[in-house]
């Protein structure tokens, strides 16, 4: 059976967790033991028994009601398994949610009806655009505090469309929901009559794999190379493309060609392999391999550069200062770099430009920048293949942002 | 165009890339093994990865307590698979007699966390790799598949690193070390058909005999066996998709208090 993995994004309290809370009990994917827990839980918290405890599993958590940091959890329909992520909506835990919506392959953006569109509406369903997340479902909570108004329900769906536009989101549905009471969650609503679309779980039913670029042309970066008997075993996984027995390679950045003498894999025959598969492979010729070559197609080769221009988002409270030193990682290759200019801060919940030609970057604001790397990098278009075309910055070994690469500069 | 590949060869694939990326970066490393059928996943997924040759030692952490059937599981197979096998234990606990009865947590943090943070002092590991998954309990869900323990062995899991784009935290401070997840995306019943498709070998503690097996093995002393009758791999399967009752159920270090799991892990618990 399929599974396919989605994020729920959105304000705080705009209705995350318990969205999940009923998608789990509605599709009866509950522990009798797990909801026992969480009545007594919720008991000794003084609450009513509250869905949100079947995530917010962090004593902190649960104290405070608030979601600290992503995590996962898992339902079924009849038609395919799904992986629910379940991202946290408060301002300071950005860097969880990205975590979260870095690894879906569709998101669901959740917006109280009462409240309409907020500030982490619209910081969230950018990263979602960032990330390259295509597949969007709106869900509208909190329909029955409005009783069920057709009327609230255009005008919220009218505010949160013209801003999606404007991040290039076009949502597929948008639906009215009350995750509290379940109206189209599992089944279609009598209070919600004038609603003539699909319920939550029908819409997600709707929603595409992600599938590996494998009709896309080779690349292979290079993870490691086990020396095995006598062997250099070159491992890694296919980005794109195939790989096969036979077939003559470029080298890159170093520029040599070659052919693939053999596919390894433990305890299997094999001499071809497909983009996602994580082999080991040999060389005819013995050339001198380490992690981060990439292996191409002498008559398709990527971007060999050691300038481009990107957009990025910060996620660290410490900000980034031109030109300072910093590590850059896209796949396995990793280079030291600096942002030699940071062309326009960007307030990521309003769009705003704060500053052109600014000097400082500061936590979960947004910039086009030019890097500059010590040693050149294999890229692609983003659009082209993910793999090559997404970056992230490292300080001091910790991960402080994430990036897009526009073009080679 | 459709991918040909399986759920279970996704699995298979990010686990394996996991494996590979933590030993790229550490050398120093090595794999807990509780002989149960997750580490047992994880172990054939380690020699998968490095062919068979496995560059790391395999750790397994004795409280003592465990069932025979454990012992002679580890003892058959590390000779089998020619494994570098380190068994630690913490002889101090042990020699003053530590355990259940003594109290649950603090047997669990004496016994595994503590024999534990001895054996990474000796050995000097940056890593180890650990066969948890999401699925088996919510606080293990929050987990990122590359999570650090500073020098107390504490998670700081109000302040985890962002991982995205299979970009780990793959840098340690002297005093850190990682936690490495390969399986953390696996599910219960994904072990399952993976041990049933590879013909992985388990202990048969999980499979039925007079009505009763375990579902989640560790110390004899605090497991409790299920009913069942499935005393196969196919009835085992067949059980988890329609069973309502959660995998560690069994186990008594997830029940005395809410949040006991949550102090565990936090002190370094695995």
């Amino acid at each position: 059976m399929d599974v396919l993995s989605f994020v729920i994004v959105g304000h705080v309290d705009h209705g995350k967790s318990t969205l999940i809370g009923r998608l789990l009990y509605d599709t009866d994917s509950l522990a009798p033991d797990k909801i026992e827990e969480i009545k007594k839980a919720s008991a000794e918290a003084g609450r009513d028994t509250e869905f949100a405890f079947l995530l917010d599993h962090l004593e902190e958590e649960r104290k405070q009601g608030i979601t600290i940091d992503t995590t996962q959890v898992f339902f079924k329909t009849d038609n395919r398994r799904y992986v629910i992520i379940d991202a946290p909506g408060h301002v300071e835990f950005v860097k969880n949610m990205i975590t979260g919506a870095s690894q879906a392959e569709a998101a669901v953006l959740i917006i109280d009806v009462v409240e309409g569109v907020k500030e982490q509406t619209k910081r969230h369903s950018y990263m979602l655009s960032m990330l390259g997340l295509e597949q969007v479902v709106v869900v509208l909570n909190k329909m029955d505090l409005v009783d069920f108004s057709q009327e609230r329900f255009d005008a919220v769906r009218k505010d949160a469309g013209a801003w999606l536009k404007s991040i290039n989101i076009e949502p597929i549905f948008y639906i009215p929901i009350s995750a509290i009471r379940g109206d189209n969650i599992a089944t279609k609503s009598d209070s919600l009559g004038w609603y003539t679309g699909p319920t939550f779980l029908e819409s997600m039913d709707t929603l595409q794999n992600r599938q590996p670029p494998e009709d896309k042309s080779l690349l292979f970066p290079i993870q490691d190379v086990y020396k095995i008997e006598d062997k250099r075993i070159n491992a890694g996984r296919v980005e794109s493309g195939v790989i096969e027995k036979g077939l003559e390679i470029k080298v890159l950045p170093t520029g040599e060609t070659t052919k693939v003498n053999s596919i390894e894999r433990f305890l299997e025959d094999s001499d071809r392999a497909v983009a996602s598969e994580c082999i080991g492979m040999t060389t005819s010729d013995s050339v001198f391999l380490e992690r981060g070559n990439v292996m191409c197609l002498p008559s398709d080769e990527p971007t060999v550069t050691d300038r481009i221009a990107a957009n990025i988002f910060w996620m660290t409270k410490q900000e980034l200062v031109k030109d300072q030193k910093l590590s850059i990682r896209c796949a396995t290759q990793e280079t030291s770099c600096k942002v030699e200019s940071i062309n326009k801060r960007i307030n990521s919940s309003t769009l705003e430009v704060i500053e052109e030609n600014a000097e400082v970057l500061k936590n979960l604001e947004v910039a086009e920048v030019i890097i500059k790397t010590k040693k050149a990098l294999v890229i692609k278009d983003f659009n082209d293949v993910q793999e090559l075309g997404r970056f992230v910055l490292v300080r001091d070994g910790n991960i402080c942002a994430g990036g897009i690469i526009s073009a080679a500069n | 165009m459709k991918s040909g590949l399986s759920q279970l060869d996704r699995l298979e694939n990010q686990s394996i890339f996991i494996i590979r990326e933590a030993y790229s970066e550490f050398r120093d490393v090595a794999m807990l093994w509780s002989i149960g059928k997750d580490s047992t996943t994880l172990l054939w997924l380690v020699r998968k990865a490095f062919f068979g040759r496995i560059p790391f030692p395999v750790m397994h952490i004795d409280t003592t307590y465990k069932f025979k059937e454990i012992y002679d599981f580890r003892d058959k197979y590390a000779k089998e698979w020619g494994l570098n096998l380190i068994i630690a234990k913490n002889e101090d606990a042990i020699g003053k007699k530590m355990g259940p009865k003594k109290g649950k947590f603090q047997c669990c943090n004496e016994l595994k966390t503590v024999a534990l943070k001895k054996a990474i002092a000796k050995h000097g590991f940056k890593a180890l790799y650990l066969g948890i998954r999401r699925d088996e309990h919510g606080i293990r869900a929050k987990e990122r598949v590359f999570s650090p323990r500073d020098e107390d062995f504490e998670w700081d899991y109000k302040n985890q690193p962002p991982e995205l784009w299979d970009q780990y935290k793959t840098k340690a401070t002297e005093e850190e070390h990682l936690r490495v997840h390969p399986l953390l995306g696996w599910r219960e019943v994904d072990v399952w058909e993976y041990v049933k498709r590879e013909k992985i070998p388990v202990v048969k503690l999980y499979f039925a005999e007079g009505g009763k097996r375990y579902r989640s093995i560790g110390c004899e002393t605090c497991c409790n066996p299920i009913d069942s009758d499935a005393d196969t791999i196919e009835k085992v399967v067949e059980e988890l998709k329609v069973s309502k009752i959660s995998e560690r159920s069994g186990r008594a270090q997830d029940k005395e208090d809410d949040y006991m799991m949550q102090k565990l892990r936090s002190l370094g618990y695995m």
